[in-house]
C-alpha cells in the first residue's frame, strides 16, 4: 500500500450475495464509528451517494481497499469486480461468496436454461402466460434498454479478478472485520493470498465434548433438542465443523446447530465438499453395504449440504452435463 | 475421434491385497489394456473422495478404487471406511454429472489376478464407450481453487 497522509479511502460493493455481509459491518456496532474516523468510504451503493462514474473518474489506486461481497453471476457485477480492481491498491474478498461462491454457487448444479425456465415458468408461483423473458438488450420507442447478462454459472471472485485477502464466513463476524480492518490500519496485512481467520478447524473452537463418534441414525435439527454439552456428529447431526476453517468461534455450534461450513475448507483441504462427505461417511456405525445405504439415505441432499459454500470452489465446478447444455 | 479415443483410467489399489492382484496378473501374463495407471496405496481407507475428484479434474476418463475383500483388510476396518465413503460420493458425482461407468470400487484379493484382469478389461470398455471425461468450458482453472481453498503461500 502506497505511504500516504491522512485518512483512508475504502470502497465496499455488493455483488451476488443477499446484503448479510452489507449487515455484518454494522454488526461492529460503535466501533464502526472507529471505522469511519480511519476511513473515507469513497463507494458504498447501499450507503453513500457516490456512483460508477465518480469510481470511474478516480486514478488507478486511488481506492486503498475494496471490500468486495458477493459471487460475480451477471456482466454487471465483472465490470463493477473489474472496475474496483482497477481503482484499488488491495481487494478484500468479503463473506463466503466472494471467497467461494457461497449460497448463489449452488446455482451451478442447474443450467441458466433450467435456472431461467423454473423462475419465468415452472414454479407453482409464477403467472407467466406470455413467456416473457429477461433479454440483455430491448429496443422501444425511446431507445435501447438494456440489463445485465445472466451468466451461465456462479463464479467466485478470484475467477474474475485477482483477489489479495479472503475475509470468510456467511457473513464474516465482527471480530474478524474488525481485525482485518486494523491491520489494514496498521500496515500489519500478512501476505497477498492469505484468509483472514485461522488454519484450524471448527472442532479446534468448539467446546462440546468429543468421544466416540459413531453413527446409527442421521438426525435433523428439527428431530431432536441436542444434548448442549455433546458433539453434535456423535449425535448424530451433520456437522460439518471437522473439514471446516476456525475464525467463528463456533457461533452455530453455542447455538446447538450444527456448522454448515461457511468459513470453507482449511489450507491443506483440496475440496471442501468432498472432504466433509468422507468425513461424516466414515462415522456410519455398520459394515453391511445396504444398512450404510440405509444410514446415509438420512442425509437429505448430500451434495448441497456439503457444497453449500463452495460449489464454484470444487474441483469440478459444478454439474459438468448441465453446464454444458446451457450453452445458451 | 471416439475410434482412436484411449481412456485415462486412474486406478487407487491397496498394497495388501489388490495391488499384489494386479502384481498376479502380470507374472501370470494375463492380458489387459494399458489404460490403467495404478497408484499404490497402503490402503483403500486412504483414498479420499477429493482424490477421485482430482482425478477426474487432472484429465482421467474413469477412476478405479480397490480393496481388500470385505473382512480382510490388513489395518482390520480400513476398507469398511472405503465402503461407506463410496456409498457416499456415488451420489455426490452423480450430481455433478460424472456417468456411472466412470467410477469404480471392487474387492480384488492377491489371488484373484484372472479377477482383476476382466475388471480391468470390462472398466476400459465401459468408458470407451462413454468418451472423454471433459469439464465444462468456462470452469475456472486449478490455481485459483489453490489460492481460494489455501491462504497465503501455504495454498495447497
Amino acid at each position: 500500500m502506497p505511504e500516504r497522509t491522512g485518512k483512508l479511502k475504502f470502497a465496499l460493493y455488493w455483488a451476488a450475495g443477499c446484503g448479510g455481509c452489507e449487515v455484518a459491518l454494522l454488526d461492529t456496532d460503535e466501533r464502526l464509528l472507529e471505522l469511519a474516523e480511519l476511513a473515507d468510504i469513497v463507494f458504498w451503493p447501499i450507503a453513500v451517494d457516490a456512483k460508477r462514474e465518480h469510481v470511474e473518474a478516480m486514478g488507478e489506486g486511488d481506492i486503498d481497499v475494496a471490500f468486495i461481497n458477493g459471487a460475480v453471476r451477471n456482466s454487471e457485477q465483472e465490470e463493477m469486480c473489474r472496475l474496483l480492481r482497477e481503482k484499488s491498491g488491495t481487494v478484500v474478498a468479503f463473506g463466503s461468496c466472494a471467497c467461494f461462491g457461497g449460497i448463489p454457487g449452488l446455482a451451478n448444479f442447474f443450467s441458466r436454461r433450467e435456472i431461467l425456465d423454473w423462475v419465468y415458468s415452472a414454479s407453482p408461483s409464477t403467472a407467466n402466460p406470455d413467456g416473457i423473458r429477461p433479454l440483455p438488450q430491448h429496443q422501444v420507442r425511446e431507445g435501447r434498454l438494456t440489463l445485465p447478462e445472466f451468466y451461465r454459472q456462479v463464479y467466485k471472485l478470484n475467477d474474475i479478478i485477482q483477489v489479495d485477502y479472503y475475509l470468510p464466513g456467511c457473513p464474516p463476524p465482527p471480530n474478524l472485520v474488525l481485525e482485518a480492518v486494523t491491520a489494514i490500519a496498521e500496515g500489519k496485512l500478512p501476505p497477498p493470498g492469505s484468509t483472514l481467520a485461522p488454519d484450524t478447524t471448527v472442532c479446534e473452537e468448539c467446546e462440546r465434548v468429543k468421544e466416540e463418534k459413531r453413527v446409527r441414525a442421521f438426525k435433523r435439527p428439527h428431530e431432536i433438542v441436542p444434548d448442549p454439552d455433546r458433539c453434535l456428529l456423535e449425535l448424530g447431526m451433520v456437522c460439518c465443523g471437522p473439514a471446516t476453517r476456525a475464525g467463528c468461534g463456533a457461533r452455530c455450534l453455542s447455538a446447538n446447530m450444527p456448522c454448515r461450513g461457511c468459513f470453507g475448507p482449511t489450507s491443506r483441504v483440496l475440496d471442501h465438499g468432498a472432504r466433509i462427505a468422507g468425513a461424516i461417511a466414515t462415522l456410519v456405525d455398520s459394515q453391511d453395504e445396504e444398512e450404510i445405504r440405509d444410514i446415509l439415505e438420512g442425509i437429505p441432499d448430500p451434495s448441497g449440504t456439503f457444497y453449500r459454500f463452495g460449489l464454484p470452489a470444487s474441483l469440478l465446478g459444478g454439474n459438468r452435463r448441465k453446464l454444458r447444455e446451457g450453452v445458451s | 475421434m471416439t475410434e482412436s479415443f484411449e481412456p485415462r483410467i486412474v486406478g487407487f489399489l491397496c498394497n495388501w491385497c489388490s495391488y499384489a492382484g494386479a502384481d498376479l496378473a502380470g507374472v501370470s501374463r494375463l492380458k489387459y489394456p494399458a489404460n490403467l495407471r495404478i497408484i499404490r496405496v497402503m490402503c483403500s481407507g486412504r483414498v479420499e473422495p477429493s482424490f477421485i475428484l482430482k482425478a477426474f479434474r487432472d484429465g482421467a476418463d474413469g477412476v478405479l478404487v480397490a480393496g481388500c475383500h470385505p473382512g480382510d483388510c490388513h489395518y482390520m476396518e480400513g476398507n469398511y471406511k472405503t465402503m461407506r465413503r463410496w456409498v457416499m460420493i456415488e451420489g455426490i458425482l452423480e450430481d455433478f454429472g460424472v456417468e456411472k461407468g466412470r467410477f469404480r470400487l471392487a474387492w480384488v484379493s492377491a489371488s484373484e489376478g484372472d479377477r482383476f484382469a476382466a475388471l480391468v478389461r470390462e472398466m476400459v470398455e465401459d468408458v470407451r464407450r462413454l468418451g472423454p471425461f471433459r469439464l465444462p468450458e468456462g470452469t475456472p482453472d486449478q490455481a485459483t481453487l489453490a489460492v481460494a481453498a489455501g491462504g497465503g503461500g501455504s495454498g495447497a
